[in-house]
């Protein structure tokens, strides 16, 4: 089966452009990010119009998923390369870097901002986490966030630097709060409020693109409980 | 800078434990890894951590812990180590827990779950998902210290070069991925940059950012490698796109069995033949798994039948496993068995250090899986991200003692050397040619020659020359232990021989890999060989 990429690329620095790449494969189960593996593996790649082209920037590291790496918008829908298997594309295959982010290379992106808020938010626990029944799935499913940003490519309130820090965060801010005494939390829920709860337009579209399959609406209403609500 | 500072490179289990450790003594470090935390191979790890806490009722201590993990290891590690890692473990798995990792348990007692090798419950686990949960719990506290200055991420540089001069320690050179420019960082430095994935590229239960670079540069800058042939192969892996799956110990934990058709009838060989049943240490299912495949009345796949585990189980404890071989493989393992084979999943070997974590390069500490250090011949399952944890944190401890001030400079005149995918497939082929789960002198000394002419190959880049010595030191160590240990099985020396219960070091001597056998385990002898 013969697969047409059309990705969109960019050097340090330059201008953006899309080149056209054919990737052939027997192998059903070959995704995205299989084919960008088997591409660079070429001493001689070429485009499909057969001029030669520098090696294709992206990232990724466990190939199953689990870190995020290798987040970038494929046909228009932020989602992870390794996640993305070719058989369910029909068509041009077009793979794009996440918007929400400075390009850096191809289809690497700076996705520092993701870091730099959630230390703004003081996300750390002040002493021993706390362990109850209600709270220990809530804590395991926030504690699956990967970091990979495709909540925040999907989500039309946020935009890297601004006061809304998105559903990034809200993972992490959960399981905290759920593991913190009110007393403890104070600080977190303040930043909070002012970071997450005054800035989500409650669209949601978070939940359908999270490749983790975290249900975002349910952190959410449980920060929002513990953290605006002082349900605990 | 004035202030005392450690470089830690790699920011898994190991890397994160070492800067929780430096940060609370109240030292700098500067955390390199090519990419953040969460892209690290230790958010892989699956099954569980390994603890003595004997909240079961089954009576467990570290003494139990300690006997197994020697045994599993068939005594090829240091007795003092290994005695240190059981009796700390309670602690550390504790620790872990008060840090906010959602252990199982139940109202704050943590639930202990059955794993390979082990008689007891033992290991602590949050479903199949583990490591990423310690993962989590210890980026959070890490960004704490980020916070107050004490760690210092450099969050997408490589490691390209280390520095030495009379055997210690001046810099390490790391290259910033987005500016492409490079910077030397001075100071004491703990590898913490895993195991050797990168050497058997797409055939590993590992991550592609672990390039095994990090031992290469090491041997290449003089330090010595230590037990590179025992390579562990994990039972049960299967081929996805581009890589092997792991799935976990666990689900044997959970009453998984291994079955293969011979004479048209599911066996249970495993069962059979063994008290543990498929729950034995790896290197023996792994083995088992190769000669009944191999047999001539067997026929088809080895299966992991899963298909008995109760439905509680499958909702609650390995749920996430369940969604993850549903995702890739588009069979559910509650109700059909999955065909399995065995894949590499672990080095035990690694970069050699003493009993402080040091290598034989003055300042260059390693610990966690790059470092050869408490698993022997044969891992435990469990005893990894123990290992990892206890490692950062004891080689922390070292490192903080040799910390001074020191600076990061650029170096913009460096030449850096790149890696071939061609060569990378060449060394990763011809090494799985002569390291499998069964070896012999003949295959081995065919891999070698071919390795010898990769060597030798016209246009090789230093980098690629320096990987492709390590694999020459593999082999070249595998063929020179003439006995059968954990891992480590050759057909044509299939017995266990007490004269080979020494650990095999690699160093390079003119540029080419020399091997020999040396003591391990009187931590003296080991330091004062160091640093003499």
């Amino acid at each position: 089966m013969k697969y047409i990429l059309d990705i969109l690329r960019r050097e340090h620095g330059g201008e953006s452009f899309c080149q056209r790449f054919e990737y052939e494969t027997e192998n059903e189960s070959d995704t995205v990010a299989t084919a960008l593996t088997k591409l660079n593996e070429k001493d001689d790649l070429v485009s499909a119009d057969g001029s030669p082209a520098r090696r294709i920037e992206w990232e990724c590291s466990c190939l199953q998923k689990k870190c995020g790496a290798c987040a970038m918008v494929i046909c228009g829908r932020p989602r992870l390369a390794c996640g993305a298997v070719l058989s369910e594309f029909t068509g041009e295959i077009t793979l794009e870097p996440l918007r929400k982010f400075p390009v850096v290379c191809d289809l690497v992106v700076d996705r520092s901002v993701l870091f730099e808020n959630l230390k703004t938010l003081r996300l750390w626990l002040g002493g021993n986490a706390e362990f109850s029944e209600k709270y220990g799935e809530l804590a395991f499913e926030a504690s699956e966030c990967i970091q990979c940003g495709c909540c925040l490519e999907i989500c039309p309130n946020f935009c890297a630097g601004g006061k809304f820090f998105g559903m990034a965060t809200v993972p992490i801010t959960t399981r905290l709060l759920s593991q913190m005494t009110p007393k403890e939390y104070k600080e977190i829920a303040r930043l909070y409020a002012r970071h997450t709860f005054a800035g989500c337009g409650k669209s949601l579209a978070c939940r359908d693109v999270c490749p983790k399959g975290i249900d975002t609406e349910r952190l959410l209403v449980n920060a929002n409980a513990m953290a605006i609500w002082k349900r605990k | 800078m004035n202030e005392k500072t450690v470089n830690i490179v790699g920011a898994g289990l190991s890397g994160l434990s070492a800067a929780i450790t430096l940060s609370r003594m109240g030292i700098h470090s500067r955390l390199v890894s090519s990419q953040p935390s969460e892209r690290a191979q230790s958010v892989l790890a699956e099954g569980g951590i390994n603890a003595a806490l004997d909240t079961m009722g089954e009576s467990d201590n570290p003494a139990d812990h300690f006997s197994d993990t020697m045994k599993g290891g068939c005594f090829l590690e240091s007795e003092a180590a290994v005695k240190e890692l059981t009796e700390n473990a309670p602690r550390v798995v504790t620790e872990l827990f008060r840090l906010g990792t959602p252990f199982q348990n139940e109202n704050g007692r943590l639930t202990l779950r059955n794993f390979g090798g082990q008689k007891k419950k033992r290991t602590a686990y949050a479903k199949s998902s583990t490591g990423k949960m310690i993962m989590t719990a210890l980026i959070d506290e890490v960004r704490k210290y980020e916070a107050q200055g004490l760690v210092e991420r450099f969050p997408h540089h490589d490691l390209v070069y280390i520095k030495t001069d009379e055997k210690t320690l001046q810099s390490i050179f790391v290259k910033d991925l987005y500016t492409g420019e490079f910077m030397s960082l001075g100071g004491c430095t703990i590898l913490c940059t895993g195991g050797l994935n990168g050497f058997f590229e797409g055939m590993t239960t590992g991550t592609t950012q672990n390039t095994g670079n990090a031992a290469a540069l090491a041997f290449g800058a003089g330090a010595e490698l230590a037990n590179l042939e025992f390579i562990q192969y994990h039972p049960t892996t299967v081929a996805i796109s581009g890589k092997r799956m792991l799935i976990s110990e666990a689900a044997r934990g959970e009453g998984g069995k291994l079955f293969i058709m011979k004479n048209g009838k599911p066996w249970y060989f495993m069962e059979e033949k063994y008290e543990l049943g498929s729950l034995m240490p790896r290197d023996v299912v792994s083995r088992e798994m190769f000669f009944v495949k191999n047999a001539s009345e067997c026929t088809g796949d080895v299966f992991l039948d899963m298909t008995t585990i109760g439905g509680d189980v499958w909702s609650g404890k390995l749920s996430d496993l369940r969604k993850e071989i549903i995702s890739y493989l588009k069979q559910d393992p509650k109700k059909e068995p999955i065909a399995v084979s065995p894949g590499i999943h672990f080095f035990m070997g690694g970069i050699r250090v003493n009993d402080r974590f040091e290598t034989n390069i003055k300042g260059l500490f390693a610990a966690g899986e790059a470092a050869c250090k408490f698993h022997g011949a044969n891992r435990l399952g469990g005893n990894s991200m123990l290992g990892a944890v206890f490692g950062g944190e004891t080689a922390a401890r070292a490192a903080s003692k040799s910390a001074e001030g020191s600076q990061v400079k650029p170096v913009p005149d460096y030449k850096d050397s790149v890696s071939s995918p061609q060569i990378r497939a060449r060394l990763r082929d011809l090494l799985l040619g002569g390291l499998g789960i069964v070896r012999s002198g003949e295959t081995m000394k065919a891999a070698l020659a071919d390795l010898e002419a990769l060597y030798s190959a016209k246009g090789i880049s230093k980098i690629d020359r320096l990987r492709v010595s390590v694999g020459i030191a593999a082999v070249e160590s595998a063929l020179a232990r003439e006995e059968s240990r954990g891992a480590h099985f050759r057909k044509d020396f299939p017995k266990t021989s007490e004269a080979f219960r020494r650990q095999t070091v690699a160093r390079l001597e003119n540029g080419r890999p020399v091997i020999t056998f040396e003591k391990f385990g009187g931590e003296g002898a080991l330091k004062d060989e160091v640093h003499s």
